[in-house]
């Protein structure tokens, strides 16, 4: 059967989640026809490698600066955004992100919302919250709109709906809006826009991420392709956007590489159609554009990774999606597995700081450690050695001080503890050792037959009836050609 | 305490005994590569604007109101939204004068609150200005003010924008340094790189998603 899984039925851990992925064949051609693309045109994007190591350097540096000065940088971006007339909020989480979002819509008697596509209003569960507040809050990027009209959650950050092929978005058209489209993508596309056009004209605020915040100018970045985004910030009366706090740079001239890195990365593009740069609301003397324009600053987490400076780097990320891309277990399994706001290698090292690892003790296990992410990570954020780390956490006791991580030591087993003590016991003292090898080659019959899931699709390990150790005195003593060992 | 309160002391506690990184920041990685000769830029910008299916015409800062006529003739368009207190706005109308066939003009003189609905569901192209090009990356740059405003490059489905081949810089870092953008930005500065497109579905890349259709540009050589 090929039929599509919806999320809400999906197994509840990462396990079940996986197996279920695995068995769906349209899923798995759906990604591997996407991944592979996108890798393809991330390739091409990059075709001088020099240039490219040399902007990744450049990146990470910019990145590494801007969380090292993090907390002046937002001072100075809140001091130059309310020059601007921007108004700047802070929350420490998602309920309070929302409670402002709310609380600046009511203000205006809004009932109807646009929102560009934003992670961090998905951290939220925003248009769950303004939706029990009898507020509509309609997602406007087209991937995004699909995604939200079947009651699912994105399953890539960069594009939302690749799960879908193009027939499941014409059934799913014909299902919730009566419009019966053929499969063609064009006339799919202006289904969507024929729609959210009356949304745009209609809002009264709408709702933003932000890719870059630049402290300089006070000034919010938005890369986007579709308009949706532009729509939604110039054409209701009220835009909010919202962000982590880590998306902040120093200087204008920052963003230069990273939108560079973010376009090519992510799509394979030089650019996107639409680089939007807002430094304030409409002035007193201009026809179009908001009259009130809000920050909010949200934090869920991010202060917690910051805390250790090595997993700090997760914050560099810019939120490209290449890490999923290039990632074989993401590949197979898709985005919705992970269950969580971020998929793949990102989602992996990111999540267990807003949710805690207890939560999610299964990602940093679902990697293979190749490399890839690391490797294509536009700011050089070494994922495999992040993922190493969350392991160790995960099996950290839960006496263990300081705790670096939320949730640490869910996976923490005093049975496993105890098999690794012995294993570093018999390899530190060779007496014990030998034994051990005696005991094991004689009594080899005695070997466990089932060695948990391993011995599901592999034959079990009995040890060989005489150890390497005395194979090779033997060799040594009695080589095949006549000659004595030295 | 605030939230404010708590976030900047957590930062700054995890901070404690460390200094900010140097800025290291090496120009010639966005700028090397993307060195043009001056006669090459054109056809750069050309090539990366018609990639991603943007029709480009080279004309004179003179004769660019007749080719908008012929070109919203042949798309049969009958109304077009201008910026009438603009030096190029100016120039249209003047032009229109001379046509008595021309598409209807629409200045956009007004709030958009008292015409939100006839822009998003009556006008059919529009006409604006640029600051300048980047030839590196294939896009216009457009600096909205209250004579021409943000949505009138963004809501009709035709846009046609005018860009002066001298005001073609190699690559966006050039062209803030030489614009002193860090001195200070207008409400919204845009990058428009093509007409909106999509590549939601299966990756297949549909134009014309949610801003204009058609994006065309003029590229204006001296007189």
């Amino acid at each position: 059967m090929n039929q599509r899984i919806p999320v809400t039925e999906l197994a509840s851990d990462f396990k079940g989640r996986a197996r279920e992925a695995l068995a769906d064949s349209q899923l798995r051609s759906n990604f591997r026809t996407a991944m592979d693309s996108l890798m393809r045109k991330r390739a091409d994007a990059f075709s001088d490698a020099d240039e490219r190591e040399g902007l990744r350097e450049l990146g990470n540096r910019i990145r590494a600066r801007s969380l090292s000065n993090l907390p002046d940088l937002l001072e100075e971006l809140e001091t130059r955004l309310t020059a601007n007339g921007i108004k700047v909020h802070w929350a420490e989480t998602v309920e309070e992100a929302n409670e402002i979002v709310h609380g600046i819509i009511e203000a205006h008697d809004g009932r109807q919302v646009v929102k560009g596509k934003s992670m961090v209003s998905e951290e939220m569960e925003m248009n769950d919250y303004l939706a029990d507040r009898d507020i509509e809050c309609l997602e406007s990027d087209m991937g995004e709109y699909i995604v939200q009209l079947d009651g699912e959650k994105p399953s890539h950050i960069i594009m939302p709906a690749i799960h879908k092929n193009a027939r499941q978005v014409s059934a799913l058209f014909n299902e919730k809006l009566g419009e019966h489209v053929s499969e063609d993508v064009d006339e799919l596309i202006q289904t969507g826009r024929r729609i959210l056009r009356r949304k745009f004209l209609e809002a009264d605020v709408g709702v933003s991420g932000v890719n870059f915040a630049i402290a300089e100018t006070g000034t919010l970045l938005l890369v986007e392709n579709e308009g949706n985004g532009r729509m939604s910030t110039t054409s209701p009366p009220v835009h909010i956007a919202v962000t982590g706090i880590e998306k902040v740079v120093s200087n204008l001239r920052d963003v230069v590489p990273l939108v560079s890195l973010l376009t090519r990365s992510a799509l394979g593009q030089p650019i996107t159609t639409y680089i939007n740069m807002i430094s304030g609301p409409r002035k007193p003397d201009e026809l179009d554009g908001p009259e009130e324009v809000h920050l909010v600053l949200l934090d869920n987490g991010r202060t917690g990774a910051f805390a250790d400076a090595q997993m700090r780097q997760t914050l560099n990320c810019i939120r490209c999606g290449a890490c999923m891309n290039h990632c074989p277990v993401y590949t197979r399994v898709g985005g919705h597995t992970y269950g969580e706001v971020y998929p793949g290698p990102i989602g992996k090292i990111v999540t267990p700081h807003m949710v805690g690892l207890d939560k999610v003790p299964d990602h940093p296990s679902a990697s293979s450690l190749c490399g890839a992410c690391g490797e294509v990570c536009p700011v050089k954020i070494p994922i495999p050695e992040l993922l190493q780390r969350l392991r160790q956490e995960n099996v950290q006791a839960p006496d263990h001080q300081p705790a670096a991580v939320k949730g640490a030591g869910s996976k923490y087993s005093r049975k496993e503890r105890m098999v690794w003590r012995t294993w570093v016991m018999l390899n530190t003292r060779p007496s014990l050792y030998k034994l051990f090898l005696w005991g094991a080659t004689r009594f080899r019959a005695l070997a466990p037959k089932k060695v948990g899931p391993w011995t599901e699709n592999h034959s079990a390990p009995v040890p060989a009836a005489r150890s390497l150790h005395d194979l090779a005195r033997d060799h040594l003593k009695n080589p095949p050609n006549g000659r004595a060992g030295s | 305490m605030s939230a404010r309160a708590n976030i900047l002391n957590k930062l700054r506690t995890s901070l404690a005994g460390t200094t900010p990184r140097p800025d290291e920041f090496d120009e010639s990685l966005v700028t090397g590569p993307w060195r043009y000769p001056p006669d090459q830029r054109i056809a750069r910008l050309r090539e990366l604007m018609e990639a991603v299916h943007t029709e480009v015409h080279q004309t004179s800062e003179n004769n660019w109101p007749a080719l908008v006529a012929e070109l919203l003739a042949k798309r049969g368009i009958t109304n077009l939204l201008y910026a009438p207190a603009t030096v190029h706005g100016e120039q249209l109308a003047s032009a229109w004068k001379e046509r008595a066939d021309g598409p209807e003009l629409r200045g956009y003189d007004r709030p958009i609150e008292e015409w939100k609905a006839e822009l998003f569901n009556d006008v059919q192209a529009s006409v604006t200005g640029t600051i300048g090009g980047i030839a590196a990356t294939g896009s216009l740059v457009l600096w909205p003010d209250r004579n021409e405003p943000r949505l009138m490059s963004l809501v009709p489905p035709v846009h046609i924008a005018l860009l002066k081949a001298s005001g073609i810089h190699d690559n966006w870092y050039d062209m803030m340094t030489a614009q002193d953008w860090a001195g200070g930005l207008p409400t919204n500065v845009l990058l428009v790189s093509g007409p909106s497109k999509t590549a939601d579905i299966e990756q297949v890349l549909a134009y014309g998603a949610h801003g204009p259709k058609e994006l065309i540009v003029l590229i204006l050589e001296d007189a």
